[in-house]
């Protein structure tokens, strides 16, 4: 693991690994959103909506795999102090609170022909909604750290202490719909397990791995992002005082 | 379905919203990454 420690070598596999995730992804997410449009059959219950799910079930696991990145990175940053850790935390951010958005505006676009309505108070929208608003927090608290870690501080510490307490959140977004009475369905796949029908599974399986290589790719390029600020600050600094 | 809306509208509309967010997402990303490695090879004086 510390042998990515050093940037340079990071930076050279980030460069090649980051195309090799991002073309397949474009080309799995797309395909199977256009086999969901027009291959796949009304669904006996929900109708044409059941087509909403093949982009809003991919951004519900990955609003969730963002942030239990952010948890993982800032426990290894944390434990291990490692230095690219806190930058793969800060990386997973932004698509984390992208796809979460997503989710939620999906979901609530599908709720409305199918429920009846556009939003309901309930234990997994509103934990989901809770999420998004964490993201908010955490993309504040680290942009306020990097200014901070440019005068010295170590606000950095407290960012990935956020990151972790955030991560709570995450089984409760699981459980919700098994703990409280919910509008949302109970969960459909579990391990090993699928209540779907393979007609509607398989373009969803194709559409998560998918996005889940857009979602690798991007943070692939905000990572790079931000070690490139962070080298440039460095260099200016240096710069600076000589 | 209820009042007898057009599914196919809100279809549309919720494809319309992953697809272009995640298109943005992906074309802010890497407009940033190739902004801020610019930036850094000038600073290097590269």
């Amino acid at each position: 693991m510390h042998g990515f420690a050093n940037p340079a070598r990071f930076l050279r596999l980030a460069r090649w690994l980051m195309p090799l995730l991002l073309v397949p992804g474009l080309v799995l997410a797309l395909g199977a959103l256009a086999w969901g449009l027009l291959m796949v059959p009304p669904d006996r219950l929900m109708g044409d909506t059941v087509r909403i799910l093949f982009i809003h079930v991919p951004a519900a696991w990955l609003g969730m795999a963002g942030w239990s990145t952010i948890a993982i990175s800032s426990i290894v940053e944390l434990v291990w102090r490692h230095p690219l850790a806190g930058i793969a935390a800060r990386a997973a951010a932004v698509p984390g609170a992208a796809f979460t958005a997503i989710c939620l505006a999906t979901g609530s676009i599908w709720a409305r022909p199918t429920w009846g309505t556009w939003w309901v108070w309930d234990g997994r929208l509103t934990s989901f909604l809770v999420l998004l608003f964490l993201y908010f927090g955490y993309i504040a608290l680290a942009s306020a750290a990097q200014r901070d870690a440019a005068s010295g501080g170590g606000a950095s510490r407290v960012t990935a202490i956020f990151g972790l307490v955030g991560a709570i959140n995450i089984p409760i977004i699981n459980r919700s719909v098994v703990w409280w009475n919910s509008l949302h369905q109970p969960p459909s796949i579990t391990m090993g397990k699928s209540a779907i029908d393979a007609t509607f599974l398989v373009p969803l399986l194709i559409g998560a791995l998918g996005f889940s290589l857009i979602f690798g790719g991007v943070v692939l390029m905000r990572m790079r992002t931000l070690l490139a600020n962070i080298q440039a600050e460095a260099r200016l600094r240096r710069k600076a005082m000589a | 379905m209820h009042e007898g809306l057009n599914q196919w509208d809100y279809v549309v509309a919720a494809l319309a919203i992953g697809v272009v967010g995640t298109l943005l997402l992906v074309g802010w990303s890497l407009a940033a990454m190739v902004r801020a490695e610019r930036r850094r090879d000038k600073v290097k004086g590269k």
